[in-house]
């Protein structure tokens, strides 16, 4: 038996012991846990399952295990994921932490940041929230204007960030921030990590058009940063914050699941869904028309994920290349919103269910799903930022 | 699936690379057309590739191949869709040779196979009857004489027909077109009752009209099952000819993108116009899916997986959309010059839409993929 085969021995059987039963369906979105000191488990097997998987490190399998990570290398991580999905085990925590500030920290953090904040992170402790984008800084990000002074013995912070996914959950928030109001635009930002419990953070959520508020605006009023939170040189932040919008592209893209998953599969599969909606005639979805733009868009996924499993093959670590990154973050979120909208004509007016008993929680998840996945293709770097990025850094063509 | 190469099929396409560059660019097969050439292709060219051991790449060892495997046949195929090769390495190689080894007799694989694969016999595949890919559709006969099969019937678009020694032929004993059922592979010898009108198509390749009165031939598989041969051989071609079909993607693609970066207008290179950087960069985008959909077909292939016939449907479905968007925009891109005869980037979109007609188009492989998949 090779090494290989003998971890995913044990891990089966680990697993069969450390996973509860309740785990092994796919999560309710209410449930889904992103840990923080603010984390309310209202199944307590969700706590159970987070505390073994963090006993292991599995919580993020790649990290080196001096930093509270599993260590697996990237064969030994992928089978880890076919065991977990053979059980239908469910991620037992995510988020900002583990799939942005983490690798972020990992590449550019000192030796006592990483020590302070990774382990932490894999325990689900702390949760993570990311301030980038402005009121006057969207796509054009490096316009951003959130002043950060040196104040001898700390920095002190005043503007507005928005958009901050999840900071009225977060305890920490990692930044971006100017530190050199002279400089050119990309040469004087800094990005600097910000403890959100103090006076000078205030958190407001922001309703979308889902009716959720996964979305803040967070404001500074000279909030209080310790000298030793500054990650990477002072004025070189955009390198920094350009690394983590790569972690933060592969994760909107779906690349975390290593390609074996659609995004939106928990939902069921597109065609299955169809075919309840809508009924076959002689064997085949009964609505030609809508039949052909299915298996088109499973089609294109089946695509996607081969190419993503292909891209995984090719990189030694397991990690994408920078133009990849944007393909996966264009192409995934793209194919996502598409998938979406044929579910809607797959399921007719019961896809438009806002509240109430005459539409099945399945029925009004997907309204509100569908109403949020517009956000895949402009968070993170617009599907239009991503094709330039494509164009300029990959097929080479002038500014 | 392994979704990469290994260092063997990696120096075949180095070498396969070098060779398409140096010995088949596409001013041969400009040379071809204008010269009017009887086989349209060129045999001393065709000799070559036979003495690379091409014919038999995936003909096993015991039979005079190679035993290569179906990876190994596409990077050669995708080297020779770059440069637009005329060679009957689909017809021969892969549907001919198909044929023969998933359903010849021993006796019959000992005899015709280490011909292939020395070079000796041009084979073809008669499936079609209309203008559209309908594999079941066999209205052509075959009826038992002997030791073997009379075959009767009209065949079209079969892919060199015009120069192949012998033509697989699928005809039916029983049932009516459009079953499955009762279809019938029928190896004939090109000549008494075989009469061959080649047609030239718009992309400068070939293929012919065979009219069959009672050709006398030798069966392959068993009698009204056919289909179970005939499926295994679309397949193989239908993923070998995506293999083709990516390698002109590619080059394609990067002339154009080489053509945006020179072109000034305005003042300016064109593809400094974000109208055209983000078409590129979502060609891109397909460009990158293609080579992982035809990677894991031919995969597929190899490990004779279940999958063989979705990954086949979404291979070339992809391959067939990729290649029209691909060489559409090529010329566009172009713009004028593009529509001239001097320059090559047409000759891409000629082959890409006849690619596109063969095995199967777009929708002929959703709707097959659709139904594997139960709906």
């Amino acid at each position: 038996m090779t090494v290989l085969e003998e971890f995913r021995l044990e891990t089966r059987g680990w697993l069969e012991q450390n996973c509860p039963a309740s785990m092994r369906v796919s999560v309710p979105e209410d449930q889904i846990v992103g840990g923080g000191k603010r984390q309310v488990y209202a199944n307590p097997d969700a706590k159970i399952w987070l505390d073994n998987m963090a006993s292991k490190g599995w919580t993020a399998p790649m990290w080196p295990s001096k930093y509270g990570g599993g260590g697996l290398s990237k064969e030994e991580f992928l089978v880890l994921q076919d065991e977990m999905m053979r059980i239908s085990a469910r991620a037992p925590i995510s988020g900002m932490g583990f799939s942005m500030i983490g690798p972020t920290l990992l590449d550019y953090g000192t030796q006592e940041q990483k020590m302070e904040h990774l382990p932490k992170i894999v325990s689900g402790e702390i949760r993570w929230c990311q301030g980038y984008s402005e009121p006057g800084a969207g796509s054009d990000l490096a316009s951003l204007q959130t002043k950060c002074e040196d104040k001898g013995d700390h920095y002190s912070v005043n503007g507005q960030k928005v958009w901050t996914s999840g900071a009225q959950y977060a305890d920490w928030i990692y930044t971006l921030v100017r530190t050199e109001p002279q400089a050119p635009k990309h040469e004087g930002i800094s990005f600097v990590l910000i403890d959100m419990a103090q006076p000078g953070v205030t958190v407001k959520p922001i309703l979308l058009i889902s009716g959720n508020s996964p979305f803040c605006e967070t404001f500074f009023d000279d909030a209080t940063v310790r000298k030793d939170s500054l990650v990477g040189q002072l004025n070189r932040g955009w390198t920094v914050g350009k690394r983590l919008l790569q972690h933060e592209r592969s994760s909107i893209s779906g690349l975390s699941s290593g390609g074996k998953k659609g995004r939106y599969d928990d939902m069921g599969k597109l065609s299955d869904i169809a075919v309840e909606y809508i009924g076959k005639d002689s064997g085949k979805l009964a609505d030609p028309a809508l039949r052909d733009a299915v298996i088109q868009n499973e089609l294109n996924q089946r695509a996607f994920g081969l190419t993503q499993q292909r891209f995984m093959a090719e990189s030694d670590k397991g990690e994408t290349a920078t133009f990849a990154t944007s393909m996966f973050k264009y192409y995934g979120s793209e194919t996502g919103k598409e998938r979406l909208e044929l579910q809607l004509k797959a399921m007719g007016t019961q896809s438009l269910g806002w509240e109430g008993p005459a539409f099945d929680v399945k029925e009004r998840t997907l309204t509100r799903t569908w109403l949020r996945s517009k956000a895949g293709s402009i968070a993170g770097g617009s599907s239009e930022i991503q094709l330039n990025i494509i164009a300029k850094r990959v097929l080479g063509l002038p500014d | 699936m392994p979704l990469v190469l290994n260092e063997e099929q990696n120096m075949l396409k180095d070498a396969a690379k070098d060779f398409c560059t140096n010995s088949t660019p596409i001013s041969q097969l400009r040379g071809l057309r204008d010269g009017a050439s009887e086989s349209g292709f060129d045999t001393d060219t065709w000799q070559q590739m036979v003495d690379l051991g091409w014919a038999g790449i995936t003909i096993p060892e015991d039979f005079g191949g190679l035993g290569f495997g179906y990876l190994g046949m596409g990077v050669v195929m995708e080297e020779c869709g770059r440069t637009l090769t005329a060679s009957p390495l689909l017809s021969t190689a892969v549907l001919g040779a198909g044929a023969i080894i998933h359903g010849g007799s021993d006796e019959l694989k000992g005899d015709l196979l280490p011909q292939v694969a020395g070079g000796e016999l041009l084979l073809a595949l008669a499936v079609e009857e209309t203008p559209h890919h309908n594999p079941y559709g066999a209205t052509t006969t075959a009826e038992k004489s002997g030791d073997g099969y009379k075959v009767t019937g009209s065949k079209k678009f079969v892919l060199d027909g015009h120069v192949a020694n012998k033509i697989v032929v699928v005809a039916r004993t029983s049932g009516n077109a459009g079953d499955r059922d009762g279809l019938t592979l029928v190896l004939v010898d090109s000549g008494a009752g075989v009469n061959v009108t080649r047609t030239i198509m718009a992309d400068s390749r070939n293929a012919a009209n065979i009219e069959f009165s009672g050709a006398q031939g030798v069966l392959l598989g068993e009698e009204g099952k056919g289909a179970d041969v005939l499926d295994k051989v679309l397949d193989a071609g239908r993923i070998l000819l995506s293999a083709e079909m990516l390698g002109g993607v590619q080059e394609c693609f990067e002339r154009t993108i080489e053509y945006l970066k020179v072109r000034e207008q305005f003042g300016v290179p064109i593809g400094s116009f974000q109208g055209l950087k983000h078409r590129a960069a979502q060609m891109f985008c397909e460009v990158e899916l293609s080579k992982s959909v035809v990677l894991e077909a031919l995969s597929c292939l190899d490990d004779d997986s279940e999958q063989v016939g979705e990954l086949a449907s979404l291979a070339k479905a992809r391959l067939n959309d990729t290649y029209n968007l691909v060489s559409s925009e090529g010329v566009q891109m172009h713009g004028g010059i593009g529509m001239t005869d001097e320059y090559e980037i047409g000759f891409f979109m000629k082959r890409s839409r006849v690619c596109e007609h063969s095995l199967g188009n777009s929708a002929f492989h959703r709707d097959r993929y659709g139904v594997i998949q139960g709906y």
